[in-house]
């Protein structure tokens, strides 16, 4: 009998022990399933480069695509808002997935209410829904603010959000005054980030629509759709500190997704205040710092005679160079010695650990702002960022990738794959393999198929814990990144090197 | 007190519960309250006639409709239980969630459904198909689309036995008609291809996607396929175990030791085959009886099938349920039967030996979905552990009356909770324990309050069978003797 109750085994050991390797060996004589040598024939198949041609002709089916649909932004970019509670009109599954995805990154309360529309809303339309929705969610969760958006079921009967939440009012679910901004969020058009997009857009039309800007000395920053938001924007507020700038951070979820334990559950913390963000249209400008999340918004700002600028995730030397350049002239401030002090700093720890560092080769998936600035940070450091996949990247995003390869001779063998899945990536891997693999909690089944380590840097982390509550950017999150980046690198070494007598004469205790 | 002593050993506040729901129900507008007052109650003693037939209590709550709009509901949606549960883990199909790209990549891996299999060439569980619909999409519909994905399958991934449209909300919204474009596939690939009508905003929650998947297994694997299996006389099917950290495992270790031979396991780690070949087994044991009780009415109904409910958490009810199985067959099973349950015996023993003495007394508070709110009862009893106060996300009134089997007069009973009703009855009654999902997981614990997800065993598990227990029991324990747990207060505040 392989358990005890002195040393309790739990699936992984449990399942290798004698009985139940029997046991399975019998089910699977009677599964109906292929033979060992055909399903090894065709999994050396998908290895090849046939395979990745057809592969790559796909024209309908999306496998493991690195992407999710836009009310998972827009629920994202509303928790960065003080009070603030999302309300997503359509079905109630969908909030389920939404609060369940964050909560399994993040590690922390996801907070969100569905209007609840089942079929007959679907024949005669949420107004219903609508209405007693609002009503109890203000009854029962007391909000400052309601962000509205939808379900993609909503989307297709057409419910009218803004005539739906007039009606509301006037029926009493909430006070004629209250702030219930909201964006049409349809899954089928975009990705997250479009629907971060369109909320913050709709959230800030909610404060701006009539309003005449009185131009002021404070700028916007708009962090965009970040799983790293709780050390990112932490860090963005130290470096602002700094530099003594007058800011307003337009949605900060650094503290509603990083609540402390003390017995009590806050469902709602920090966020940009509303006072803050009416206050926001005389800004002087605003700076996005993912420009995907933001096309339409910083648009809207624009409109309001506000500068305005973007980046595209400010990560590393020449990325947080440039965040502190734009930062110093929209605000007119200098770049202090201090925040050059860290530079040194950053650039010293780079070349202490250049040669590790040097021609290494990378392939990078996620949202495209961020594998814009990871692809950079690669190039910065000698490595070659040979394979660039957004699901939720453009032509556009491509062309700039291609830019940026261009910029660096180690960009050579570099290539852009915007609209790709990760099953294209499986095939770009196995025939074009790269030391490692950067992106997300997903890419550990790439890890698997294809042996190539993987290196968790992005949303969403799932199966490990608290990376979200350190930095990537600035000059300190370049360390992090950077020790990151060693840190896999030394490890493969070592298990490389491990085997007694055998491999390890290079097993070097300093490298 | 009026219930039976008999083998209680504790007793819950009645009437303090009934307090608790009565503030919440004050928190809400006239409408909402009506309507929520209904979900609420406690465990009253059964009567006389139901005491005999082995009911303890009554749990007279009304269940299975709509969620009010606005107040958080925990439940999910039909699609949830289609994709997600019943036909997810079938491990040789490549199952499309239908639809735009959110559904699939949210639910992508999270059930823990465990297979062997390498993904990708002759399994697929662990995948994310979709057809990602586009705005063009909603707008001409998907048919052809979903026609060219099916090909697509067809040709890059060639070992798949077939393959499930798990539709999501537009599908039926836009008129598409994926059972045409079923059968036409079928017909030019010979794969068994099956529609799925779980759109999410059928039904009330994810119950009726699970009777929408069931209806889909009769209707489009029946009977279709040849079946090459010689029946024997041991043949039992599993149903309603889907392999959550290897449950069907530890269930099928236990069930092949009593000498029966377990020709299909729905739906954990299993096989289009498996499913084929169902109706020729000798008896159905259902153990989420929520999710799949449909299709073994319709085997009992057209293969005279029978079918009997099992449970396989914590010992004492897993001793009843090997019996209750073995009842069935022969002698040498029924033997068989004994045998098993005094194998493990010592290991009952000892795990409760070492765990009963850290865990007894210690309250306990379930919001599950489909049969652990009453069917984990006994296991934390067995433990010495006391369950205050249980509910379900989208049981229907029959898994209510059953819950009356289990749990003590008293009890608190929540059905499809709010966040808000369920963080007041845990601060109100400050259990040691809450077992729930991901989502009451973190405002749980920012309470001071130790937690187990209940639906993933919190990464952990299996816990069904006796291999499992010992797991189980593990897992209680170090959720609630952690010292975090004292580190809550900082040491000048406690002064204060």
């Amino acid at each position: 009998m392989p358990q005890s109750a002195e040393k309790v085994l739990d699936h992984a050991p449990l399942f290798r022990e004698p009985e139940y390797r029997e046991m399975l060996a019998r089910k699977g004589q009677s599964e109906g399933m292929p033979t060992a040598e055909e399903t090894q024939r065709v999994a050396d198949w998908t290895k090849s480069w046939e395979y990745r041609e057809k592969n790559f002709e796909r024209t309908s089916l999306t496998v493991n695509p690195a992407k999710a649909c836009q009310p998972l932004g827009a629920v994202f970019v509303a928790a960065g808002f003080e009070k603030t509670l999302s309300f997503v009109h359509g079905s109630q599954g969908c909030v389920a997935y939404y609060r369940s995805h964050l909560s399994r990154h993040f590690k922390e309360p996801s907070s969100i209410v569905s209007s609840s529309m089942t079929e007959d809303a679907a024949v005669f339309g949420g107004l219903q829904n609508m209405i007693d929705g609002l009503a109890n969610a203000y009854a029962l969760y007391s909000p400052r603010m309601i962000a509205v958006s939808t379900t993609c079921m909503a989307e297709v009967i057409g419910d009218d959000l803004q005539a739906f939440i007039t009606t509301s009012k006037q029926k009493g679910s909430v006070p004629e005054d209250f702030n219930v901004p909201y964006a049409h969020t349809p899954a089928f058009v975009g990705s997250h980030t479009t629907g971060y997009d369109n909320m913050l857009k709709g959230i800030l039309e909610n404060f701006w629509k009539g309003k005449e800007a009185k131009q002021g000395a404070s700028i916007n920053i708009i962090p965009g759709f970040d799983g790293y938001a709780v050390g990112n924007n932490r860090e963005l507020k130290r470096i602002l500190a700094e530099m003594g700038v007058e800011y307003t951070l337009v949605s900060d979820v650094a503290d509603q997704f990083d609540t402390p334990s003390d017995g009590e559950f806050r469902m709602y913390d920090g966020g940009t205040t509303l006072e803050q963000t009416a206050e926001a249209i005389n800004a002087r400008a605003t700076l996005s710092l993912q420009h995907y999340c933001t096309e339409k918004t910083l648009e809207y700002c624009g409109s309001f005679g506000q500068k305005t600028a973007s980046l595209h995730y400010p990560l590393g030397v020449q990325g947080t160079d440039e965040l502190l350049q734009t930062i110093s002239d929209l605000s007119g401030k200098p770049i202090p010695e201090s925040l050059e002090k860290e530079r040194g700093r950053l650039i010293d720890a780079m070349a202490d650990s250049q040669s590790w560092l040097h021609g290494k080769s990378y392939a990078i998936y996620g949202d495209p702002d961020f594998v814009y600035g990871m692809a950079r940070f690669v190039l910065e450091t000698g490595g070659e960022p040979r394979h660039c996949l957004a699901t939720n990247g453009n032509k556009v995003w491509a062309d700039k990738m291609r830019e940026l390869f261009a910029s660096s001779p180690f960009g050579a063998n570099c290539e852009a794959y915007p609209g790709k899945d990760l099953w294209h990536m499986r095939s770009l891997l196995a025939t074009e393999p790269t030391d490692f693999l950067i992106g997300n909690s997903y890419g550990k089944y790439l890890e698997r198929d294809v042996n190539v380590p993987l290196i968790r840097l992005h949303f969403p982390v799932f199966d490990r814990h608290h990376h979200h509550r350190f930095p990537l950017w600035g000059y300190q999150g370049g360390l992090r990144v950077l020790t990151t980046l060693l840190d896999k690198i030394f490890d493969k070494i070592d298990i490389d090197t491990i085997e007694p007598g055998v491999t390890d004469y290079s097993y070097d205790l300093t490298r | 007190m009026t219930y039976d002593e008999e083998d209680s050993g504790y007793q819950n506040d009645g009437a303090f519960h009934q307090q608790l729901i009565a503030d919440v129900l004050a928190a809400y507008p006239d409408k909402s309250r009506k309507r929520r007052q209904r979900h609420l109650s406690v465990a009253k003693p059964a009567d006389e006639e139901a005491k005999t037939e082995g009911t303890l209590t009554e749990c007279d709550v009304k269940s299975n409709i709509k969620s009010i709009p606005g107040v958080m509901t925990v439940r999910g949606c039909a699609y949830a239980g289609s994709k997600g549960v019943v036909w997810g883990p079938v491990k040789d199909m490549v199952h499309i969630s239908h639809g735009p790209v959110g559904c699939g990549q949210y639910s992508w891996s999270q059930r823990r459904n465990y297979y062997i299999g390498k993904t990708g060439i002759d399994t697929f569980v662990t995948m994310q198909f979709t057809s990602d619909f586009q705005e063009k999409d909603i707008v001409f519909g998907g048919d052809k689309k979903l026609e060219k994905i099916i090909d697509e399958i067809d040709s890059l991934f060639p070992l798949a036995k077939g393959i499930s449209i798990q539709s999501e909300c537009p599908i039926g919204l836009i008129g598409d008609d994926i059972e045409a474009v079923s059968r036409k596939k079928h017909k030019e690939t010979g794969k068994t291809i099956v529609p799925v009508r779980c759109e999410g905003f059928r039904g009330v929650s994810q119950s009726l996607g699970h009777h929408i998947a069931n209806d889909a297994i009769r209707d489009w694997v029946f009977d279709k396929n040849e079946v090459h299996h010689e029946p024997g006389p041991y043949d039992v099917n599993v149903i309603g175990d889907y392999n959550i950290g290897g449950d069907a495992w530890s269930s099928r270790i236990l069930l092949e030791e009593m000498g029966l031979r377990v020709v299909g396991n729905w739906s954990g780690d299993a096989t289009l085959a498996e499913i084929e070949r169902a109706p020729k087994a000798k008896l159905n044991l259902i153990h989420c009886y929520r999710s799949m009780n449909y299709i073994c009415r319709h085997m009992e109904e057209k293969y005279g099938m029978p079918w009997i409910e099992y449970n396989f958490f914590g010992p004492s009810q897993i001793a009843m349920g090997l019996r209750k199985i073995a009842a069935f067959f022969d002698d040498t099973i029924k033997e068989n039967a004994e045998k098993v349950i005094a194998k493990y015996q010592p290991l009952v023993d000892a795990v409760i030996a070492k765990y009963k003495p850290r865990l007894q007394g210690k309250k306990v508070m379930l919001y599950v979905g489909g049969l652990r709110p009453r069917h984990v009862v006994n296991a934390y009893e067995d433990l010495g552990m006391e369950i205050v106060g249980t509910g379900y996300e989208f049981a229907h009134g029959d898994d209510y009356q059953r819950t009356g089997h289990y749990v003590k007069d008293g009890t608190l009973i929540y059905d499809d909770v709010t966040s808000y009703e369920l963080e007041k009855f845990i601060e109100g009654i400050r259990p040691d324990l809450v077992g729930s999902g991901i989502k009451e997981k973190y405002p749980v614990q920012k309470m001071g309050i130790p937690f187990r997800q209940m639906h993933s065993w919190d990464y952990s598990g299996p816990y069904h069978g006796y291999d499992g227990f010992a797991i189980f029991a593990r897992d209680m324990d170090l959720a609630i003797n952690n010292p975090v747990w004292g580190l809550f207060k900082a040491p000048w505040k406690k002064a204060a």
